[in-house]
């Protein structure tokens, strides 16, 4: 692999052109702009050939690091492998041509595998009925927040305005609380990792709406206290957000509709191998509990008694509207698939599977890293730092000695509970012989900590680019091209 | 080791106070600032917001984390550093010497509930 850094903008030829647009077609048009809102100089766009673009764009996709191409156990991110015939259903020409707002009748396929993924869904997760709409799981949790508080408003129960969140929880949940209009209570975890209920019984009363848990949550841990909590919550009128972040490890064995849980959102990113975004499109449904189906966004999917799919607009109590159309179709259509090729059986193993790997490596690198919780986790769990100190060998280093070996790092410095936390997920996807191999480096690189403490602080040395000085890249940016001389 | 400086007031949360009259000088401390790393950002209130004793006033970020700055004693803000706009890394050269806000104190006797140096030290120990 070659070295490859630069931008389109360095490959810039004065009067090189790749494609030519029909030239002042729109003036007409564009002479009814205001003139303080007209261009005056020509955009300084990149001037290159279409050979140009191409082997850019194919020399720097060359230096990027995948799912694809490694391991990569990002912890709380569920970088499971995404089935390639996910993408050909997805580009099939009958679903790629779609527009959203072709007639119904024209669209009763899509409509279909619309319904059918719900109720999926449904049967995964214990919960009666899901919207699809939601394009990400933080716009998820909104819109499952947006119903808990449509439930309260339509009942006159309208002091309900705060909201209890673990201090363990993703950042996001206090974030969409505070999108949604609620007040953000937190509740302490106990030095096991779990949700102190002791901390909770005090903070419930008429005034909470609800709590949002995950489970298991952030630690990798599963909180074996969610019936009592779901009692007590439940008992002072408050309802039981699920986030969706970690449900991969109990597909197939246990359903949070089952445990009490009246919301939840799932990112079909994580759990059900669509892609991860980066900014791109996700999908993050939300299923409710038989009682709150009525306050789902609309559109909403229905069918008629002869078997003939509709897209309603007012239907019920709806929270209200979250999304232009039925959401990333293009997703949810993977997600599908996903769901259909592994089938009834062996959807069934996904969890078990991302449980026992998780605990492969865990019980492998005990010995060389602060494992601050001990007991069994579930698809991940969280080490505090090396066992040894001593060296001034952090949690960075280490994740970045690791890009050498050829492996992703892992999530660090989250959750917050630890200061060298290092945070591991292999998901189910990875063979016996890729965990022993990253084992087997994460057990090198503790004994370099020891003996060559330098290599691991000057790490990374092989990869396109060593460490970067991510705090003057953090102070002053430079995000224009036109700034880079001048900086 | 974190250092400390005698004859300040400090909260749990990471703040230290240093009494001028009827003035709280607030900033975090050297604990604080070396957890967090190299700070690329401070987050200030505006000069004459009310801020109330364990509420939030403010946050620092650093490229490993962001975290919320909570503000010791109750009262009004008379003055914010400035400089920390554009010079964030001052709180990480030096804590102490490079305050946050100053506050017209309501209510000195808050000043009661937060600790002396020796007391932070041993708390920041057990951390």
């Amino acid at each position: 692999m070659k070295y490859y850094d630069k931008l389109i903008f360095d490959l810039s030829k004065e009067g090189r052109q790749g494609y030519s647009l029909p030239s002042r077609k729109w003036e007409s048009t564009l002479s009814d702009l205001p003139a303080g809102l007209l261009r005056s100089d020509e955009p300084s766009l990149p001037q290159v050939s279409e050979l140009d673009v191409v082997r850019h764009y194919t020399n720097l996709s060359q230096m990027n690091f995948g799912v694809d191409s490694g391991f990569y156990p990002l912890g709380s991110c569920t970088m499971k492998y995404n089935p390639k015939i996910n993408e050909e259903i997805a580009a099939h020409p009958g679903f790629a041509g779609l527009h959203p707002l072709q007639p119904e009748s024209t669209v009763q396929g899509a409509l279909w595998i619309y319904d059918h993924l719900a109720k999926a869904l449904s049967a995964i997760t214990g919960m009666a009925e899901f919207t699809l709409n939601p394009f990400a799981g933080a716009h998820g949790e909104l819109t499952g927040l947006m119903v808990i508080r449509q439930y309260h408003m339509s009942r006159g129960d309208d002091k309900r305005t705060r909201i209890i969140v673990p201090d363990s929880a993703h950042g996001t949940n206090p974030a969409s609380a505070a999108v949604c209009g609620l007040e953000i209570v937190q509740v302490k975890s106990k030095p096991n990792g779990l949700v102190d209920v002791e901390d909770l019984k005090p903070l419930l009363d008429d005034t909470i709406a609800g709590i949002m848990m995950t489970n298991p949550n952030t630690l990798g841990l599963f909180e074996k206290d969610i019936r009592e909590i779901a009692a007590l919550v439940h008992e002072c009128g408050g309802l039981l957000y699920y986030d969706g972040a970690n449900m991969n490890p109990l597909v197939g064995v246990v359903r949070p509709g089952d445990m009490g849980f009246d919301v939840l959102h799932l990112n079909l990113h994580k759990t059900f191998s669509t892609p991860h975004g980066g900014g791109g499109p996700g999908a993050g449904p939300v299923g409710v509990a038989a009682h709150l189906a009525k306050h789902l966004p609309v559109p909403k999917v229905v069918s008629d008694e002869l078997g003939f799919y509709h897209i309603v607009d007012s239907e019920g109590e709806p929270c209200g509207r979250i999304s232009g159309f039925m959401g990333n179709f293009g997703v949810l259509l993977r997600a599908y698939t996903y769901i259909l090729m592994l089938g009834k059986q062996n959807v069934k193993m996904v969890g078990p599977l991302s449980v026992l790997g998780a605990n492969y490596i865990k019980e492998s690198l005990k010995d060389c890293f602060e494992l601050p919780i001990p007991s069994v986790c579930k698809h991940e769990f969280v080490f505090d730092g090396l066992k040894d100190k001593s060296s001034g060998v952090t949690t960075l280093d280490v994740a970045k000695r690791l890009l050498d070996y050829g492996f992703h790092a892992p999530t660090i410095y989250f959750p917050l509970l630890f200061h060298q936390a290092i945070m591991i997920e292999p998901t189910e996807t990875e063979s016996k012989e890729t965990l022993d191999g990253f084992i087997e480096i994460m057990r090198h690189i503790a004994d370099e900590a020891a003996s060559d403490p330098e290599s691991l602080k000057t790490a990374p040395h092989t990869t396109p680019v060593r460490r970067l000085d991510e705090t003057t890249a953090a102070r002053q940016p430079v995000l224009r091209y036109r700034d880079m001389n001048q900086s | 080791m974190a250092k400390t400086v005698e004859g300040l007031y400090y909260s749990e949360s990471h703040e230290w106070v240093k009494v001028d009259g009827n003035v709280a000088i607030v900033g975090i401390t050297d604990f604080a600032q070396h957890a967090m790393g190299d700070l690329s950002y401070v987050d200030m209130p505006e000069v004459d917001d009310e801020v109330n004793a364990g509420d939030e006033f403010g946050a620092v970020e650093s490229v490993k984390a962001a975290s919320d700055l909570f503000s010791p004693v109750s009262g009004t803000v008379v003055e914010i550093n400035e400089e920390l706009e554009d010079a964030p890394e001052l709180l990480n050269q030096d804590a102490f010497a490079n305050w946050i806000m100053k506050v017209e104190m309501s209510d000195p006797s808050e000043l009661e509930n937060l600790m002396d140096a020796a007391a932070y030290e041993e708390m920041c120990a057990n951390e």
